[in-house]
Order: C-alpha cells, then sequence, then structure tokens
C-alpha cells in the first residue's frame, strides 16, 4: 500500500500535493482505489468553482459503489484531470501521479496543516483494515 | 435428482443468423392496388431487418428460451426479492377476457368486475397491513417509496412543517436514500448496531426537527426482525416525524403481525414480491402503498370509490391528493394476480406463508452455518445472510462461489448486498420450496466451499459451463453497446 511521505491526506481519503504557494493537487489515495474496485466514470468540478472544505467537488463512480470526493482545502478550482474523462482507470493504476483529479486554487495554505500526516493516515488504514478483519 | 450438464448453445444474435435474400414471409406484389403513400413517408432505403426463413426464427427463439432461467426452471434464491413460485390459477384470473381485454378508456359502467378487484385488493392489503386506506397506483417498490414520501412531504406542508431530511439505516436498499434524493430531500444515515438492528439511542441522536421521519425495512436487509422497531417509531413521532415502512420483506410477517401495530404510518408492498405476481424479467411489478388514518386525504388519485347506488369508479374528487402517480389505473393484471394469490391462500394460508418462509430460510441457515460465515449468529427470518470471510483467506471471493453455483444449475443467491457484510451473500429460498429442492441447493454450497478449501484456483475461471462466462462487468460499464449494428 503506498503513501507518499510528502502528500498530507484526509479521513475521506483524500492525498494533496503542495504544487507552489497557494496551489494544491488533489486525489485519492491507493487504498481508496483498492476499495473501490474498477473505476468505471469520474464526475469533475466546473473550473472557477468556489469549493469549502469538507464540501463534495466529484463523484467516482465504480462496479460496487459511488463515492463522493470531498475538498481537502477551501479555494477555487483551478484545474480538473480532463484525461478522467476518457480513461478513468488511471485512478486505479497511478492513484498518487496521472490519476489525480483537481487543482485547487487556495487563499490560506495554512490549511494544509490541519491535514493528516503520511504516518497518521498509514496508521488510518491499518486500523480500518483491522477493523475489516474482524 | 435433476443434474446439469453443459448444453452449450452459442446463439448470436437474429441478425447474424440468416443470408441475404431469405424471407420469412412471402410478400405478394400489391401492383395496381398499392396504396398512394405520400411520397414524403416512404423511405429512401431499406430497414435494417433481419433476413431469416421462419424455421430459423422458430429455432433462434427456442435457443434463447433454453437458456432462461427463472422460477419454473429451479430455485431461485435471491435475497431481498422473495421469488416464489406464480401459481397458474393468478395467471388464469389474470387472462379472462373481462380483464385481460378490457380497454383502458371503457367507462366505469362497464368495468364495474375491475373495480372491485381493486375495491377488494384495497381491502386486504389494509387487513394484511392495519393500515387505513390504500392506493393500488404505484407501478413499482420503488415507485411506491416515492408516492409515500410525497403523502408524507404533503402531510407535513399541510401542518406548516417543512422539514427535507429522513434517516435511513445502513442496512437500508439503495431504493430508499434514492426515493429521498428524488423527492428533494436529503438522506441521513442510521449506523445498524452489534446485532445488526437499530438502536433507538442512535435514532434519538439523529432524530431532529428538521427531519420528516425515517424509511425502515422490517424484517431488514440482514434477515433480522428489528426488535426495537416500535420505540424507533415513538423517538420519531415524538418529534413530529414520520415513519416509513419499507414492504419489501412482508413475506416474513404475513398473517403474524400488522405493520401498523409497530408505528408505521406509511408502507409500500411490493405486489411481484410478497403477493407472488411473476418477476425477475422485469416484472412489471406493483407497488401499493397504505397510510395511516391522518394520512388518507394525501393519497394519489384517482381514487375507487363506491356510490350510493352501490357502482364503483374512479375519482380525483380529493383536493388534498398529493395528485396523480401513474396513467390509468397502475398495473391492473398484476392486481388481479395478487387478489387472486391472496383468496386462494386466505388469511390462514397467508400466515403459513410467512411460517414457511422462516422455517425454509433457518434451515438453509443451520445447515450452511459450519461452511459459510455467518455474520450475525441467531435466528434469522426469511433470509440469511452470510459472507465470504471464511474461504477468503483461500483468496476465493463471494464471486468466485456465486460463478461456480451457475456451473451447479442454480441462480445465485443475491451478493454483495447488504454493503455491512463483507462479499455478504443473502439467501431467500421462500416458502414454495420443498425440503429436497433446498437439500439438492445446500450440496451444491457444500461442494463449492469444499471446493474452495481443496483447489481454490478452478473457483477463479467459474463459470465453465454457460454460454457466456465471466463478462467484462467495467468495460460494459464504461462503453455500453446499446444496438446491434452491422459490421460490429
Amino acid at each position: 500500500m503506498a503513501v507518499p511521505k510528502d502528500y498530507r491526506y484526509t479521513d475521506s481519503h483524500e492525498w494533496v500535493r503542495i504544487e507552489e504557494d497557494n496551489l494544491v493537487t488533489v486525489g485519492i489515495t491507493d487504498y481508496a482505489q483498492e476499495k473501490l474496485g474498477d473505476i468505471v466514470s469520474v464526475e469533475l468540478p466546473r473550473l472557477g468553482d468556489e469549493v469549502e472544505r469538507g464540501e463534495r467537488i466529484g463523484m467516482i463512480d465504480s462496479q460496487k459503489a459511488s463515492s463522493e470526493v470531498f475538498a481537502p482545502v477551501s479555494g477555487v478550482i483551478a484545474e480538473v484531470n480532463e484525461l478522467l474523462n476518457d480513461d478513468p482507470a488511471v485512478i486505479n493504476s497511478d492513484p498518487h501521479e496521472e490519476g489525480w483529479i483537481v487543482r485547487i486554487e487556495v487563499e490560506e495554505i495554512e490549511q494544509i496543516d490541519d491535514l493528516m500526516s503520511a504516518d497518521d493516515y498509514e496508521e488510518l488504514i491499518g486500523r480500518l483494515d483491522e477493523e475489516d478483519a474482524d | 435428482m435433476s443434474v446439469t450438464s453443459g448444453v452449450l448453445h452459442e446463439e448470436p444474435s437474429i441478425f447474424e443468423r440468416g443470408a441475404p435474400g431469405r424471407r420469412g414471409v412471402a410478400v405478394p406484389d400489391a401492383g395496381a392496388a398499392a396504396p398512394a403513400i405520400p411520397e414524403r413517408l416512404l423511405r429512401r432505403s431499406a430497414p435494417l431487418l433481419p433476413e431469416v426463413s421462419e424455421l430459423e426464427t422458430v429455432r433462434h427463439f427456442t435457443r434463447l428460451s433454453r437458456m432462461n432461467y427463472g422460477v419454473d426452471v429451479g430455485l431461485y434464491p435471491l435475497g431481498s426479492c422473495t421469488m416464489k413460485y406464480n401459481p397458474r390459477a393468478c395467471e388464469d384470473a389474470a387472462a379472462m377476457a373481462g380483464f385481460a381485454d378490457l380497454h383502458p378508456y371503457a367507462p366505469a359502467s362497464a368495468s364495474q368486475g375491475a373495480l372491485e378487484v381493486m375495491w377488494e385488493l384495497e381491502r386486504a392489503l389494509v387487513e394484511i397491513s392495519g393500515m387505513s386506506a390504500v392506493t393500488l397506483l404505484p407501478a413499482a417498490g420503488a415507485h411506491g417509496e416515492l408516492a409515500g414520501l410525497k403523502v408524507i412531504r404533503k402531510a407535513l406542508s399541510a401542518r406548516g412543517d417543512a422539514r427535507k431530511k429522513v434517516l435511513i439505516p445502513d442496512t437500508a436498499h439503495g431504493t430508499n436514500p434514492a426515493s429521498v434524493a428524488l423527492n428533494g430531500w436529503q438522506a441521513v444515515e442510521v449506523k445498524s448496531n452489534a446485532d445488526g438492528i437499530l438502536d433507538p439511542s442512535a435514532v434519538a441522536a439523529a432524530m431532529a426537527d428538521d427531519v420528516a421521519g425515517i424509511m425502515i425495512t422490517n424484517p431488514n436487509t440482514l434477515g433480522l426482525f428489528e426488535g426495537r422497531i416500535f420505540e424507533v417509531s415513538q423517538v420519531v413521532h415524538a418529534k413530529g416525524g414520520l415513519v416509513y415502512g419499507d414492504g419489501a420483506n412482508l413475506n416474513a410477517i404475513l398473517g403474524k403481525y400488522r405493520p401498523a401495530c409497530l408505528g408505521i404510518d406509511v408502507i409500500q408492498f411490493n405486489l411481484h414480491k410478497t403477493f407472488s405476481t411473476p418477476h425477475g424479467g422485469g416484472g412489471p411489478g406493483s407497488g401499493p402503498v397504505g397510510v395511516a388514518h391522518d394520512l388518507v386525504r394525501f393519497l394519489p388519485v384517482p381514487r375507487v370509490v363506491r356510490g350510493p347506488d352501490g357502482m364503483l369508479s374512479l375519482s380525483d374528487a380529493f383536493p388534498d391528493s398529493i395528485g396523480r402517480v401513474r396513467s390509468f389505473a397502475g398495473q391492473f393484471l398484476v392486481m388481479v394476480r395478487a387478489l387472486a394469490y391472496i383468496r386462494g391462500l386466505g388469511p390462514e394460508g397467508l400466515a403459513r406463508v410467512a411460517e414457511r418462509a422462516v422455517l425454509n430460510a433457518n434451515y438453509v441457515r443451520a445447515r450452511l452455518a459450519g461452511r459459510l460465515h455467518l455474520p450475525y449468529p441467531g435466528p434469522c427470518m426469511h433470509e440469511a445472510v452470510f459472507s465470504d470471510k471464511v474461504q477468503g483467506k483461500a483468496g476465493v471471493t463471494t464471486m468466485d462461489m456465486a460463478k461456480r453455483l451457475m456451473d451447479k444449475g442454480f441462480h445465485p443467491p443475491t451478493v454483495y448486498f447488504p454493503l455491512i457484510v463483507h462479499g455478504a451473500i443473502m439467501i431467500e429460498p421462500t416458502e414454495t420450496e420443498d425440503k429436497q429442492s433446498i437439500d439438492e441447493f445446500v450440496a451444491a454450497m457444500e461442494a463449492i466451499v469444499e471446493e474452495a478449501a481443496t483447489a481454490p484456483d478452478g473457483l477463479h475461471a467459474a463459470p465453465s459451463l454457460t454460454p457466456v462466462s465471466r463478462p467484462d462487468e467495467v468495460e460494459a460499464a464504461r462503453r455500453p453497446v446499446l444496438a446491434w449494428k452491422p459490421g460490429s
């Protein structure tokens, strides 16, 4: 289970990577894509949409379920990964790089500090896996 | 003992049969008698029709029919669907000319028999459920859910209360939150407790003045009786909410208790489940809705009314109604079958239905408990839910086992639902299966469990005796092909 050390995480399994000042890239984690199974389609937000942290910004449909994607930070949608319209499976094969979902322009970059570290996230998914096995 | 051995017909589509110029019908040349069709309506090119003989056509559809699996072929253990046998007496009733040939626009004076059927069925469902009145109009279960939610919405707005949320247990069928969303409301999930049922305290924590009510299924989709449902209803009512009962699992409690007694205000019936009207190929279904006394005036129209002269008619004269939910009078011939079923069994017969349904499911549970993991041990109602936890250790999934069941000649049970059980296997034999039939199914499951323990790799390739093995469902979802085209 890949958990890139330099990313930050949410407890709804989104990852955040800081690009340059005020721009972050967001995707879903390897743990999330594995749980979802083969992804069939992705619903992306519109460019320029203002989003609040915790707000739903997209939807990922797999064979098993539809799963919401939540904004890990507040800001404006600056870019969406158009590749996902033609090849949603890239989220399964490369969730942390090619499978990125949106880029958000953030006003207060300090919001990142509220997000989980890689270690904390690894602990979370370890705990979830244990619960599943019960 | 019946055995299935593969008879594989690779039957292409009818367009891929035949040969150019082949005809099944000899169409004479009209010659001088050809009707004068306006130029603008004449085709420029021939329509895309298959070129097959009558014999090829007959063989094609006969072969397709032989690939068909239904209750008439074998046990159909789809949990939550109640795939019981459809008695032929009910088909006879629906085929009676006075019903089958009745024109939908026939006036009431010429439809008294049909209207009596509706009147009687409404009364029977009232008696069975304890509700005050019933509408037969919704055309399917989920349609009934939506109609029921609209009744609740109108009742709340009539008292000036604009609530927008509905509590939904985590075991709920997906149609419940979908109906809530379609109604423009928001679904709020309530988790079941460790015993698989709703806890009044969990409901109380979620219940608030902006919650319109709760949708609850009893027994729930784990096949468990919601033992605290009365307290849950009280919690919801105390804050001005209403209780919607999803009647999909009514088969377990027919003639044993009335949903109204447990605080349910609105309930939909699935005639195609509990009342044995045919389904499995898409229906048609029928989802009548029963309501408590205070909600009767909001029922959809038209409603069956009896005039002072004793004549029945369909009336729209209900100003507080939510309005129409369906064209004409709903799925009428399905109603005929359901009434014939209810009359054929009578009150004692219906109670026996529930007893046998619960007995059969518990027999399956007891026979398979040592082989498959039971997430909720203890007696079940009309369906038993297992998980793939044990077989998962050898890398065998519920999907693998379900696919192998097809090689054994059975339709698989419901799988991967409810979501709160890992690799759920939901088995509902129904009351119309005898012990031999269930024993055959159990023997097939035992063989599969054995295979999972001794030779698991073979299961990943199952099924091998069916015309199609594992279709690429992901590709089908990503790039569906909905119509055959030449050259494909």
